[in-house]
């Protein structure tokens, strides 16, 4: 069987601790992903470092009127939340069009922003895969890629982070707050992932041994006008073709503030503020949407079997403008 | 108590069995002295291996063995003991055989642990050097060189001879429809992956229990492969969770478990992972042309249906894809054709309702391409075009009640309220589309046994080789024989599944209720006969002179059906003749002499309604009618649960299912139930199912025709033109996922 050390950890210094030293070692908390990845040999931890019992359940409210989630809170425990549910629907209808009951009641917080990507061949450890095995090429470039990036991918690396809930997240602005050897700091969410470069092997921004301790919303939620519109090959429990998260602030009928970031289309969540500030100070209208959609995909690209998506970006960006604009999705 | 009856919905009498993990599956036996292998496949579609080197792998502590090309022992010599009962002409595989990789994913190697999770974990530490060679895994490509396939396959009947003069009849008509139709390859993914539990007994002999819709099959093919008598092997299998054909022949976990427990003198268990599910056969890629030509009133004059499936480079996999459109309307002028395409890839296998489901895909798209054409109600159409003889073989059909079925499922669908033309029906910002297909699936009996052990206490066991894939075959059979002896269904126990049993057909086509519920109609029939004659004997005995006709089996008792004379417990009749037991065996032979002078068919009518975001291309089943003819219905609720089980594939088949090809690798790459999407309940909308009455005492003695496949036929048909009535686009290739109406 897989050999690995285990660690069980009772606070976060025990667990920065135990991790500090190992590179190879990593958190594992609902397990969803980092045990598939393991079973499958895409993932061979030296240690697995069990922070299931960290006091990093609490959903508390912030002096600044923000929102602080903890790395371990479940998935289903934030969507669920009567803060986050009045206050971030957003947020909350991200969650839920992800995964299944079962998974969400085990994902966490934390593992849900480190998930790693479902490009197939990522999952095929007979395949090369850069960002498995850096430097053995990227078989998706040429191969099948209906589901990967049309926007900010590299000739060594086109595969798209899957999480929905990050897609509210980075629509959102919210901080990821993380401990590691060297201390605590915040990550602003539009920092925490990145593109692939050179190093597709590199999902998020993360230093060797930081953990992800809480996530922190701050006040406004866009709560009377959001969207999480997610479009995907069944009705159900798949992950994203493209998703996109909209929060608008209206004041007498036009856009004060408008939020956007797309999913299923890049290597983390894209927010675009240019596209942003195209909406601002407007009346809500469907050329304008249209135009947002077209600006979003300028430097759009396909690779052959994902092509469909920018016209779909297009598309779905306008769509959930306009139920943001109504006030939120369709029942 | 009551009398177990045919007709009635009973629930099924292995439900609880199952859902309290009671019922026991192929890879869930175990036995003391048990190892696990783990089967390493091949990362190349062609070429050879050049060099295989285990060493890390048998490193690790607890690992006992790799079996690779290199130290497997040199088995069977010739082809035809590698052949199952049901491969199709040509060479099947013979895992670890030599050098040469014939497709990716190929079993190369087995390694066997002391634990299911060494075993796996040290198959990822065997390394493999290959020489590849150019492979080709586009069906365009071959597409020119396909061919006749090679004899031998099972159930296998080359297109008709053609009628008429098709091309002519099609180049006059005044009215033509032509198209091109293609679906990929698509994985049965049963729930229960493909295992084998190997046990070893004491004297040596093997007890095999294998995931199959055939223990005897199973069993034969160990046999040969081996070297094996029959007495020293017996498959056992009481339970298949899902077989869809990927069951019916040996899988190569069978010989790789055998192999190594042979080998080791231990018992083996070989499971494999959903990866290694994609391995294995496939609905076959196939790309047909279907041309039709009309009079303006409908009439069709021309029927031309060219169909392309592909196969692998070794074995010439074939189906039924075809003959259905030279059966299903009347038509003068018909030709019919069918090939097969070498790929490298690994053999297509039957999948539910294997060639019907391909062929009426295309067919009945393009009779809703022609009534679009025509600007005829395409029910009208097929109404117009119904057969009413099998004008290919010039012979009745032993029963049709396909039009009832179209009437039936019109009126529960509300058919009469749809607009005519597409883009019609509008619903908000919806495009909502009414359509409907027909579906066909022949009516087979085979030859199949069954025994049966009355005991004095009207205890009944009656047990033949049978399978159950899940359609409900003990429960069915249960209710045959309760009925015809007159027990409650409690007092009946099946037996199923071990090749100790009497030998059944294989578990497929939709043939087991006619084929072993004949059997056990017949050896219930023969428990009766010795009943009536041991009453005859009783003193006083209303019933000398009496013949079967004249009596029957209710409440445990054997009476008078005239009522005249008091009944007589079952009891008491073997009290009198001092027996505890009877026991009788029967085989029910079809009746061929009779079947042969008819066609005999299952029909469906099916009515689809669905909804397209077309701003996003998402589309939406919002309701499915099936109205089905299958002849006697022996349970409602098991039959109703097959065609809700069929209608579902058919949404997957037209929506979302798609074993994706890298085609420079040559390997299926969406290989995990993640990404190979099948229906989830959201998908699901309500399903009425309706079985219309349909008698025919021609299919077999039981009047039943079968209903694991007819429910799955026509439904991406049915979908594909209820996208078109909705958005007036016609999606020729399945499956019809967003992107493609954009
Ligand atoms: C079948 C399936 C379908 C799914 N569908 C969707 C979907 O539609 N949308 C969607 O968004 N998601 C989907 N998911 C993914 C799911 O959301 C993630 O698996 C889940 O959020 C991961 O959380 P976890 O706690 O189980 O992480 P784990 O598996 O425990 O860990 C995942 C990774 O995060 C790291 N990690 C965990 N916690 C921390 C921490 N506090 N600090 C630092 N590192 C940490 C681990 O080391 C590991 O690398 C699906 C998953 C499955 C299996
Ligand atoms: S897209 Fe990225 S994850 Fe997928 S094969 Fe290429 S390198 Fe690997």
């Amino acid at each position: 069987m897989n050999r690995f050390g285990y660690t069980r950890a009772g606070d976060v210094a025990e667990a920065v601790h135990a991790a500090a030293g190992d590179d190879a070692a990593q958190f594992i908390a609902g397990g969803t992903n980092l045990v598939d990845l393991m079973k499958e040999r895409i993932a061979a931890p030296s240690r697995l470092i069990d922070i299931t019992r960290l006091p990093l359940r609490a959903v508390k409210s912030l002096p600044d009127g923000g929102l602080e989630i903890g790395a371990l809170v479940s998935n289903s425990d934030v969507a669920y939340h009567p803060e986050v549910a009045s206050r971030y629907p957003l947020l909350s209808q991200a969650i839920l069009a992800g995964a299944s009951p079962q998974l969400r009641n085990m994902a966490s917080t934390g593992g849900n922003l480190l998930q790693r990507t479902r490009c197939y061949y990522f999952y095929d450890a007979a395949l090369p895969c850069n960002k498995r095995a850096p430097g053995s090429g990227c078989p998706a470039r040429d191969g099948v890629n209906r589901i990967h990036a049309i926007l900010g991918a590299s000739e060594h690396c086109i595969a798209v982070h899957p999480s929905d809930m990050c897609v509210a997240l980075a629509a959102l602005a919210a901080t990821v707050h993380v401990t590691g050897p060297a201390g605590a700091r915040a990550i602003e969410f539009a920092e925490f992932h990145r593109l692939p470069g050179d190093a597709p092997e590199r999902d998020t921004t993360l230093q060797p041994g930081e953990l992800v301790t809480a996530v922190a919303l701050p006040r406004e939620g866009f709560a009377a006008h959001s969207t999480y519109l997610k479009v995907r090959d069944r009705h159900s429990y798949a992950f994203a073709l493209v998703s996109v998260a909209v929060g608008l602030r209206m004041v007498d009928g036009t856009i004060a503030e408008a939020r956007l970031a797309l999913g299923g289309v890049a290597h983390k969540p894209w927010r675009d503020p240019t596209a942003e500030a195209l909406l601002r100070g407007q009346r809500p209208d469907d050329a304008l949407f249209a135009a947002v959609g077209e600006h979003l995909v300028r430097d759009a690209r396909g690779c052959g079997h994902n092509d469909f998506k920018i016209a779909l970006v297009r598309r779905a960006v306008v769509r959930a403008l306009q139920q943001a604009v109504a006030g939120g999705p369709r029942a | 108590m009551t009398t177990g009856k045919t007709g009635a919905p009973h629930d099924r009498v292995d439900g609880r069995a199952k859902v309290t993990g009671q019922a026991r599956y192929a890879g869930e036996f175990t036995a003391p002295d048990l190892v696990h292998g783990f089967v390493v496949t091949s990362a190349i579609a062609r070429g050879k291996i050049v060099r295989i080197d285990a060493a890390e792998a048998l490193a690790l502590p607890g690992v006992l063995q790799v079996y690779t090309h290199e130290n497997a022992p040199r088995l069977a010599w010739r082809d035809r003991s590698w052949r199952d009962m049901v491969a199709p002409g040509g060479s099947p595989l013979r895992p670890l055989h030599d050098a040469e990789v014939q497709f990716s994913g190929q079993p190369i190697a087995l390694v066997v642990a002391e634990s299911f999770e060494l075993a796996r974990e040290a198959a990822g530490l065997v390394k493999v050097d290959y020489e590849a060679a150019p492979h080709e895994t586009r069906l365009a490509e071959v597409e020119a060189e396909a061919h006749e396939p090679a004899r031998g396959k099972k159930g296998y009947t080359p297109p008709p001879k053609p009628r008429g003069r098709a091309d002519e009849a099609l180049a006059a008509a005044p009215v033509r429809v032509e198209a091109t139709y293609e679906h990929p390859p698509l994985h049965h993914n049963p729930m229960e992956p493909h295992a084998t539990t190997v046990i070893v007994e004491a004297d040596g002999s093997l007890t095999i229990h294998d995931k199959t819709q055939g223990v005897t099959n199973s069993r034969d093919y160990v046999c040969k492969v081996f070297g094996l008598a029959s007495d020293q092997v017996r498959v056992v299998t009481p339970f298949v969770g899902g077989g869809f054909g990927s069951g019916l022949r040996p899988q190569y976990q069978l010989f790789l478990a055998v192999l190594a427990a042979r080998e080791l003198r231990r018992s083996v268990r070989v499971v494999l992972s959903r990866q290694q599910m994609f391995t294995i056969g496939y609905r076959p890629w196939t790309r047909q042309r279907v041309a039709l030509g009309a009079e303006r009133d409908g009439r069709l004059r021309a029927l031309i249906h060219e169909a392309v499936g592909n196969t692998s480079r070794f074995e010439d996999y074939c189906e039924n894809v075809v003959p259905w459109s030279g059966v299903l309307y009347e038509c003068p002028n018909t030709r019919l054709e069918y090939g097969v395409a070498a790929l490298d890839l690994y053999t297509p296998i039957d999948a539910r309702a294997p060639g019907a489901v391909t062929g009426l895909w295309a067919l009945e798209s393009a009779i809703d391409e022609l009534a679009d054409a025509l600007d005829i109600d395409p029910l009208a159409l097929r109404l117009k075009n119904y057969a009413e003889e099998d004008q290919d073989h010039r012979r009745p059909f032993s029963s049709k009640a396909l039009r009832d079925c179209y009437r039936e499922g019109a009126a529960r669908f509300g058919w009469h309220r749809r607009s005519l033309a597409a883009r019609s029906m509008r619903e908000g910002a919806l495009q909502i589309g009414w359509a409907m297909a027909t579906g066909i699936w022949e009516a087979q009996q085979a030859p199949s046994q069954a025994k049966a052990l009355l005991t004095a206490d009207c205890r009944l066991h009656v047990a033949s080789a049978s399978g159950e894939i899940g359609p409900g075959t003990y429960t069915i059979m249960s209710q045959i024989a309760a009925e015809q002896l007159g027990l409650p269904l409690a007092a009946v126990r099946f037996e199923l599944g071990d090749t100790a049993l009497p030998p059944a057909m294989i578990q497929g086509g939709s043939a087991t209720a006619s084929s072993v519920g004949s059997a056990v109609l017949a050896v219930c029939r023969a428990l009766q006969h010795s009943l009536l004659k041991l009453a005859q004997t009783m003193p006083d005995s209303p019933f000398g002179g009496r013949a079967l006709e004249d009596v029957e089996f209710v409440d445990r008792s054997l009476r008078l059906c005239s009522g005249v004379a008091p009944a007589v417990p079952i009891a008491a009749i073997m009290r009198h003749a001092g027996l505890g037991s009877i026991a009788e065996q029967t085989t029910a032979i079809p009746d061929l002499a009779r079947q042969s002078r008819y066609t005999s068919n299952a029909h469906s009518a099916v009515f689809v309604e669905v909804a397209v975001d077309e701003a996003l291309g998402t589309v939406t089943v919002r309701r499915v009618v099936s109205a089905v003819a299958g002849g006697r219905i022996l349970n409602p609720k098991t039959a109703r649960s097959q065609i809700l089980g069929g209608v579902v594939w058919g949404i997957g088949m037209a929506l979302e299912e798609h074993s994706m090809l890298d085609h420079g690798l040559g390997r299926f790459v969406n290989h995990n139930l993640g990404e190979y999407h099948v229906p989830v309940h959201a998908d699901v909308p309500a399903i009425d199912v309706v079985f219309v009455e349909e008698r025919d005492d021609v299919v077999n003695p039981l009047g039943v025709k079968g209903l694991g496949e007819i429910g799955i036929v026509g439904v991406a048909a049915a979908i594909a033109n209820a996208v078109f009535h909705a958005t007036g686009r016609r999606i020729r290739e399945l499956p019809i996922t967003l992107d493609k109406l954009l």
